[in-house]
């Protein structure tokens, strides 16, 4: 992860609250972090959490009921023309100006910023995201697929130094995924602080320095990815069984129709829940024993065992 | 003074003003041509009936007095039509976060849109003129009068359908207000009579609509005569524009149903 350098924070998110329905439901509860220049920054929550929410209030889509947010030291209220004009957003939505061509929407938004004569950069973004023979369709001719490769080039065609992507993988292939994160990784290493909010976890463990969960609008965890993984159960047992299980296990389970999925923290606990199988009497097929990930610490967290 | 102490930012109204007048353009044939052949069948249809029965400001045959008033009904109706119907496009396919993530500022928004409605209106106006002018022999006396309130008219429209674009949150809204404010104060308003030629009652209701101020005054621009001073004209139409403008600015400030 990249050390502070002594500047302002890329990201700063301080004691931020939001509520709608006059008080009635809080979707923020004194969301508090920052995010440092050049780090690329995980955002996990399931769905209600209040991800969309803190990025709508990053954005200058919806404003904060309390707290305040910056951009690299720029307030996204009082100074939100410089805020913006350091932010690049991957809306969720995929949404589109039918009325353009790919080329003249990148060109009419790099104009938005300020930034005139954008062709080099523009071109950059269509190869980069494969998109070269599609600039001169129009939006309307795209797949789904592509429509989200446009979103990202919209969102970097002034040249962000932060991005933000908000689900941008939901729903589109394998082969835009790589493309894209390829791409991300690359703006990232070049100094691009990235902060992404996805449902994938493997992706947020293969490429965040940190990672944020947020549980009800409120922060439950925030650390380097690796020691979130190091702090959780750090074995995963899972096997298919048509029996009941023994109470004991049954309540620490994850069970999706056959499987069985279980932690353990060391090999002992391994011993004894296999044990505890044995004595139940509980057939089980196709055991196998593995190391837990991004996933399970993020159920482990969810479901309140570690805060 | 540089542009960083300019108290009011305009960095990206340019783009979005290109944006707006383009996206117009690129539908031509509904959002140009079709007004214009509407306001030529009104034309046709109202000319055929009423040319030998109503003399106007005297001599003034009917269809050459109607022809000023179509052409200023068409600039008003689609310089509306353009940033109510842009805006409220913008909302409904969740296309506005483009613009609602950028760093322009109200005023950006506010020149922008009202610029391109004002181009809309103007290139509807001039083209119902060009075609309408086949049919009444038309003469040009006071033309800076037709250039002021053309433009002062679109403009108000303009801002006004940016009002209706933020307030609304489905078409039918959008809808609601073109057909139950716009449309009957234009038809209302002396397109297609004088004024004078209205009981007492609907003459005196007619002074109260500005509707009446615009296309009188872009009429005194043809003919040199008018229902009321062009002077009169201008100064209602002048303070409906601010007072329309000021609301506008107000809520494109405050984000008004488009930030929440």
């Amino acid at each position: 992860m990249p050390a502070p350098a002594g500047g302002p924070p890329a990201l700063r998110f301080n004691n931020v609250s939001k509520t709608y329905r006059a008080g009635q439901f809080r979707a923020l509860d004194g969301v508090s972090f920052d995010i440092q220049p050049g780090e690329f920054f995980g955002l996990l929550g399931p769905n209600g959490a209040g991800k969309t929410s803190l990025i709508s209030i990053l954005a200058g889509l919806s404003r904060a009921s309390g707290g305040d947010v910056s951009v690299l030291g720029h307030d996204v209220v009082d100074d939100y023309a410089n805020a913006r004009k350091k932010l690049g957003i991957v809306p969720q939505e995929l949404v589109f100006d039918p009325f353009f061509s790919v080329r003249e929407t990148l060109r009419i938004q790099s104009g938005y910023f300020g930034v005139r004569n954008n062709d080099d950069w523009i071109d950059e973004l269509l190869h980069n995201l494969g998109l070269s023979d599609k600039a001169h369709n129009n939006m309307r001719q795209l797949s789904g697929g592509m429509k989200r490769r446009v979103l990202v080039a919209q969102a970097l065609v002034h040249r962000p130094p932060v991005i933000v992507l908000d689900e941008p993988t939901a729903g589109v292939d394998v082969e835009l995924r790589q493309t894209l994160w390829q791409f991300i990784a690359r703006l990232n290493r070049e100094g691009h602080t990235v902060l992404l909010t996805t449902h994938y976890l493997e992706e947020a463990e293969a490429l965040c320095h940190r990672i944020a969960m947020l549980k009800q609008g409120r922060i439950v965890a925030l650390n380097r990815t690796s020691e979130l993984l190091a702090g959780t159960a750090s074995t995963m047992l899972q096997f298919k069984t048509d029996a009941a299980l023994p109470l004991a296990l049954a309540e620490r389970a994850r069970i999706t129709g056959r499987i069985v999925q279980l932690t353990a923290h060391d090999a002992a606990e391994v011993e004894r829940i296999l044990a505890t199988l044995r004595e139940a009497a509980v057939p089980i097929e196709d055991l196998e024993i593995g190391r837990a990930d991004l996933e399970d610490v993020f159920l482990e967290i969810m479901q309140g065992g570690r805060a | 003074m540089s542009a960083s102490h300019f108290p009011i930012r305009l960095e990206g109204a340019r783009p979005l003003f290109y944006k707006e007048v383009l996206r117009f353009w690129k539908v031509g044939f509904q959002t140009v041509g079709a007004p214009v052949l509407t306001a030529v069948l009104y034309l046709l249809v109202f000319g055929h009936v009423l040319e030998d029965h109503v003399k106007v400001y005297g001599s003034v045959g009917y269809t050459s007095f109607l022809i000023p008033g179509l052409v200023m009904m068409s600039v008003l109706q689609n310089a509306f039509a353009n940033s109510s119907s842009s805006l409220i496009q913008s909302k409904i396919t969740g296309n506005l976060v483009f613009l609602l993530v950028t760093p322009l500022s109200h005023w950006a928004w506010f020149l922008a849109y009202v610029g391109a409605a004002i181009v809309r209106g103007l290139v509807v106006g001039t083209g119902v003129l060009v075609v309408t002018l086949w049919f009444a022999p038309l003469t040009v006396v006071q033309p800076l009068w037709i250039l002021v309130f053309a433009i002062a008219g679109a403009a108000l429209m303009g801002a006004l359908g940016l009002v209706a674009g933020l307030w609304a949150e489905k078409f039918d809204q959008i809808a609601a207000f073109q057909n139950f404010i716009v449309m009957p104060m234009t038809f209302l308003s002396g397109v297609f009579y004088s004024v004078h030629s209205l009981p007492p009652v609907w003459l005196a209701v007619s002074h109260l609509n500005p509707f009446f101020y615009m296309i009188d005054g872009f009429r005194r621009g043809f003919f040199g005569v008018s229902d009321v001073s062009p002077w009169t004209s201008l100064a209602v139409v002048a303070g409906t524009l601010v007072a329309v403008c000021g609301l506008c600015l107000h809520l494109l400030r405050i984000g008004y149903k488009i930030r929440h």
